[in-house]
């Protein structure tokens, strides 16, 4: 027979030592909240000791902030609101130079029938196509600014990331080199799934420090989540704490290319991270649910569950992003009804 | 020829959390044969013997009812092998008290202890039969299941064994614990039985016996606030409506009486029951 | 500044615009009759006004009946069941109930509009649940009405005969439904009385009924207050009385019942505690206890009134919950967007005021959220009161309001002693991520109904109603029939009667 403490002792041999003694990247956010020797196991036990989420509640409560009805003025602020939140994004096999110039065109110009539509806040596209969106955009890139619109790049072997660090690395680092302000990561879901966060969490902190330019300023780091491939809300609220933890200034739903894509439960439990997140440091972090989102009467939904969460105070292309295409012609349409009294058609607003 | 031997007789006293006091009172009562012969100094309850039976049940309601219901099933299987180990006493009880036949009084104690036997079975059943799961319109788990209500409070109808026996049993099936007041004419063979549970795996408080004038004691227990139901089965005679009102103070729930002896029957386990819904929500998520 | 700054002037997203639901809709009388044996009548009583509680408008003139008229009502009852009722087969009672179902479903939302502006419960609720439930109701007990023999209550069990039911304000046509849909469907008539305050849509489904062409006298509906409703109960011709509403009428109506052979149930008040362990499913469980009090503005005798909520995380449950109290909306209740609406009288206010004074005086800590109280009607800020002693009242009493009470425990056996500690036994809710500790728990807790990790679910098929002085007999499911059946089996009720 053998001695309890051996089938203790053998199981940690097995798991718990190798995980103590590997040391993860200290970033600032982690250190401060898991003390300075920051290893995979601290990472595992804070990650594991969240709150539990109750997936019915969630989803009554995000069902319930879905039945706001948005009239009027409240109405027609939303919908300008939300086409300046909208990352407008291609991410097709065969997008072209010529395609992306007019994904900027339309991003400059939404409404040619009516200029006081503002513009979107940042184009997204592949990394390669990054020269194209910067040139398109001329004068009007924001780089970073909060004039102009920004150009996103999705990176690390986007959509899937299954790729060496080495080339997840390059490829953000080419697409920052040519000019993105922003970097949409995808985070390593087979490692997530199979335990390894601190995998997860390292290369998230080494895509962070890839985003650096040469003058020391970074892009902007979306995490995505892809949560149509993390099975449980639980997992959700893991991978977003962890994403935070590592440095992301955003958490992102998904890729676009996983069904589900963004829903409301998702995007209201990651909105519930934030908010807990600044109540625990002060700190703001962005949401962007991404995918699935065409009408505005969906985007108006996500508004509302901003607001009610977070904070109106989060509505703003600085802690809320829209990852959608088809969206910004429906608010259009909205937009036009809600201007001339008389229903509008698919013909009064532009294909990009 | 020697001469008879002298018997001893059998002093009765009340059944109060497993012990056998006499009335805190001190009052007995003549129980007398049907041919008017003397039986037994049977102990007077006062208001305070009920108050301390109540007091003993209410002790003894979560062990009970937190025995499983095969536990409680077995433990009352036991009365009925002791009682049957006894039958010769109890008919000749019988006999004594209500002056009926031997045959008569060994039909009386066997229905009482099939009767019993019936009941026992019931232990780990009746929640399948009075419960359910429930198909809500969501997505929840929910399930119905009959729980004891506590305390019950009995008037014991009028007869020896069988009518002690038909409604005590129902009563402790489902996990309750019982203040019974027995037959005020016939009580002799509730004590008898209180001295088989003495002895058997029945949890001392689970039964409680008070002897003496229903009419005296069952406003008391009517009236308790701590009693959480109320069987009038044996109250024909009394002013039971008085009873009943007095019960809705604190809302008991309240079987009326009944003529003769009630059949064996679920709805009797049930009536002393609280279904208990629980919801809890389900997903994959 | 982006342009739309502007749009709004500087007002709040959050506020959003008005989205009142349409009054349109609705087409009212100025005044209703009591609704006996399948006509609106005139009332013997003096009439009285209903008005909206939101802005203490006058709605309607209702009818007032007095003794006459509640006998008049009984005997139309009678003689509908006697001629009629128990004639039809189960199914064609069913049928009817499923008309009614389905009439239900098309004037939804003419009945939720006038439930809301008669009640003043928010429309969201009314619209998205009340109504709902109501037609949900009927398609339940429609399909038991010819399978009774099915029901677990042994064979082919009879039908009482004249149902008597008098129900509350705080969900006029839930229940209603909860009260007519079994009654019908085992085979009773039925005569109702709708709560003072709020009689509108209880009329409104007089007029449903018509349209089902139910044969008169099944089903009579008088208007009145207290005193209309004790004459019914005490109508000697009744066969059965089904109350819900508050302890104190509950147990003055058992009194009255006593020894009369009627098969009474009483669904009455409640206490229920909200129990949060530390390591419950943190979000949901403060979504759980705003729905779980301030649902109806805490209008529900099965309300999560007395937080109980482990103390070591007690701040941060108490501090979660006053932010998203934060972001409820108080006001007119036929806003679409309305969370909190009118208080339903003067007299609940009122009463609602004293306790809370009460809870103050007894050294609690108050903390109101911030709302805007209407000038008109009768409004009351959802209220927190934090450090609540297991003595103080409002600890044990039913305040019937949007007012929440918080104690703490440390262990689950403590969780459990103090949640059983009152005379009621209704509803609780447990929160944990922890299978085990919530069924170990959900055993030990003196209560009907128990929700684990979600609060205030209601369905027909789910059998309601409580422990103690919260009431007996319970209302939905296979359970909710054996109220309005006399079993073959069952001890009989009548059988002490013949003293």
């Amino acid at each position: 027979m053998r001695h309890p403490d051996k089938l203790l002792w053998s199981y940690c041999c097995n798991t718990m030592t190798i995980e103590t003694t590997v040391a993860l990247a200290p970033t600032e956010r982690a250190t401060r909240l898991l003390g300075g020797d920051l290893t995979e196991r601290a990472l595992r036990l804070h990650l594991e000791g969240l709150s539990g989420v109750d997936a019915v509640g969630l989803e009554q409560r995000a069902a319930g902030l879905g039945t706001r009805s948005i009239k009027t003025t409240s109405k027609a602020w939303a919908l300008d609101r939300i086409i300046e939140l909208i990352d407008l994004t291609t991410l097709e096999g065969a997008d072209t130079p010529g395609k992306v110039r007019s994904l900027v065109a339309k991003a400059l110009l939404p409404d040619p029938s009516d200029v006081t539509a503002p513009r979107v806040a940042a184009v997204c596209v592949y990394g390669d196509m990054v020269p194209y969106a910067v040139d398109a955009l001329g004068s009007a890139h924001a780089a970073g600014t909060d004039q102009g619109i920004n150009v996103a790049a999705v990176a690390t072997a986007f959509p899937s990331g299954r790729a060496s660090l080495r080339v997840k690395l390059a490829d953000t680092a080419d697409a920052v080199a040519a000019g993105a302000d922003e970097i949409d990561m995808v985070i390593d879901r087979g490692a997530f799934l199979s335990g390894r966060y601190g995998e997860v969490f390292d290369q998230i902190v080494a895509v962070k420090d890839a985003c650096r330019r040469a003058d020391g300023s970074y892009a902007h780091l979306k995490v995505i989540l892809e949560t149509g491939e993390l099975n449980t809300y639980d997992n959700v609220r893991r991978a977003s704490w962890l994403s935070i933890l590592a440095g992301g200034d955003f958490i992102k739903t998904s890729t676009g290319k996983v069904s589900p894509a963004a829903t409301l439960p998702v995007t209201l439990l990651m909105l519930e991270v934030v908010r807990d997140w600044h109540r625990l440091t002060g700190e703001k972090v962005g949401v962007k649910p991404a995918g699935g989102i065409r009408t505005s009467k969906d985007a108006i939904k996500y508004l509302v569950t901003v607001a009610e969460t977070a904070g109106e105070q989060w509505l703003s292309p600085h802690l809320f992003r829209f990852g959608a295409s088809s969206l910004l012609n429906d608010v259009l349409l909205q937009r036009q009804k809600l201007h001339t009294g008389h229903y509008s058609g698919p013909d009064y607003v532009t294909i990009d | 020829m020697t001469a008879a031997r002298l018997a001893i007789p059998k002093t009765y006293k009340l059944y109060i959390g497993g012990k056998f006091p006499r009335s805190e009172s001190g009052r007995t009562y003549e129980i007398v044969s049907s041919s008017g012969a003397f039986l037994a100094n049977a102990a007077k309850a006062s208001r305070k013997d009920a108050r301390d039976a109540v007091v003993a049940a209410r002790a003894a309601v979560a062990g009970w009812s937190g025995a499983t219901g095969y536990n409680r099933g077995q433990v009352l299987y036991r009365i009925a092998e002791l009682l049957e180990g006894r039958r010769a006493q109890f008919v000749d009880e019988i006999v004594s008290a209500e002056g009926v036949t031997a045959a008569a009084a060994s039909k009386q104690v066997d229905a009482a202890i099939d009767t019993w036997v019936w009941y026992a079975g019931w232990a780990d059943k009746y929640v399948q039969v009075a419960g359910n799961g429930n198909p809500v319109a969501g997505p929840y788990f929910n399930l119905s299941t009959p729980e004891p209500t506590g305390v019950v409070a009995i008037i014991a109808p009028g007869d020896s064994l069988l009518g002690f026996v038909s409604v005590v049993a129902p009563a402790l099936v489902a996990g309750n614990t019982v203040v019974i007041v027995a037959s005020e004419k016939f009580p002799l063979s509730a004590i008898s039985l209180t001295e088989v549970l003495a002895t058997s795996d029945v949890p001392g408080g689970v039964i409680n016996v008070l002897t003496g004038s229903p009419a005296e004691i069952a406003p008391w227990l009517a009236s308790h606030a701590d009693v959480n139901a109320l069987d009038l089965a044996g109250a024909e005679d009394l002013e039971w409506v008085d009873l009943q009102i007095s019960a809705a103070d604190t809302l008991k729930r309240v079987l009326p009486p009944v003529s003769g002896i009630p059949s064996p029957s679920l709805d009797r386990i049930v009536a002393f029951t609280e279904t208990k819904t629980v919801w809890h929500t389900k997903s994959l998520l | 500044m982006p342009s739309s700054e502007l749009n709004l002037a500087g007002n709040s997203f959050l506020e959003y615009a008005p989205a009142p639901e349409s009054t349109a809709i609705l087409h009212l009388r100025d005044s209703y009759g009591l609704f006996i044996d399948g006509d609106f009548v005139a009332g013997h009583g003096k009439s009285f006004a209903t008005i909206s509680p939101a802005t203490e408008k006058h709605i309607a003139e209702i009818a007032n009946a007095n003794e006459q008229d509640v006998d008049t009502a009984v005997a139309a009852a009678r003689r509908a069941y006697e001629k009629t009722w128990s004639k039809l087969s189960g199914a064609d009672r069913g049928k009817y109930l499923f008309r009614i179902a389905r009439l239900v479903q098309e004037r939804a939302r003419e009945l939720a509009v006038a439930e809301s502006l008669d009640n003043g419960k928010p429309i969201k609720e009314s619209r998205d649940v009340d109504i709902p439930l109501v037609a949900a109701w009927f398609f339940y007990y429609a399909g038991w009405a010819d399978k009774l023999d099915h029901a677990g209550l042994g064979a082919s069990p009879r039908a009482l005969g004249v149902a008597a039911q008098v129900i509350p304000w705080n969900f006029p046509l839930l229940m209603l439904a909860w009260k007519i849909a079994p009654a019908l469907a085992a085979g009773n008539t039925v005569v109702l009385k709708p709560a003072e305050t709020t009689p509108l849509s209880a009329l409104l489904f007089a007029e449903i009924l018509q349209q089902a062409d139910l044969p008169a006298g099944v089903v009579n509906i008088i208007t009145g207050a207290g005193d209309t409703g004790q004459a019914l109960v005490q109508h000697p011709d009744v066969n059965k009385v089904a109350f819900t509403g508050s302890t104190a009428v509950g147990r003055a109506i058992a009194k009255s019942v006593a020894g009369t052979g009627k098969k009474l149930t009483l669904e009455l008040g409640g206490k229920a505690a909200n129990i949060v362990f530390d390591d419950a499913p943190i979000d949901q469980a403060v979504e759980g206890i705003v729905n779980g009090i301030f649902f109806n503005q805490g209008h529900v005798c099965c309300a999560g009134s007395r937080l109980l909520v482990q103390e070591n995380i007690h701040e941060e449950v108490v501090d979660r919950l006053k932010q998203r109290l934060s972001t409820l909306r108080l006001g007119d209740p036929l806003d679409k967007n309305t969370d909190i609406g009118a208080i339903n009288s003067r007299e609940q206010l009122e009463r609602i005021r004293e306790l809370s004074d009460v809870g103050e005086a007894e050294g609690a800590d108050r903390w109101t959220a911030e709302c805007v109280i209407p000038e008109n009607g009768f409004w009351f800020a959802p209220t927190i009161f934090d450090n609540v002693s297991t003595s103080s009242r409002i600890a044990r009493e039913e305040i019937f309001g949007p007012v929440l009470s918080v104690l703490t425990f440390r262990t689950p056996a403590e969780a459990i002693s103090k949640a059983n500690n009152t005379p009621y036994g209704l509803s609780a809710g447990i929160w944990s991520d922890k299978g085990s500790k919530i069924l170990a728990v959900a055993d030990q807790l003196k209560a009907g109904v128990i929700w684990a990790n979600t609060f205030n679910r209601f369905d027909p098929a789910s059998p309601f109603g409580g422990y103690k002085e919260s009431g007996y007999g319970r209302e939905g499911g296979r359970h909710g029939l054996a109220a309005y059946l006399q079993t073959a089996t069952a001890p009989e009720a009548h059988e002490g009667a013949k003293k």
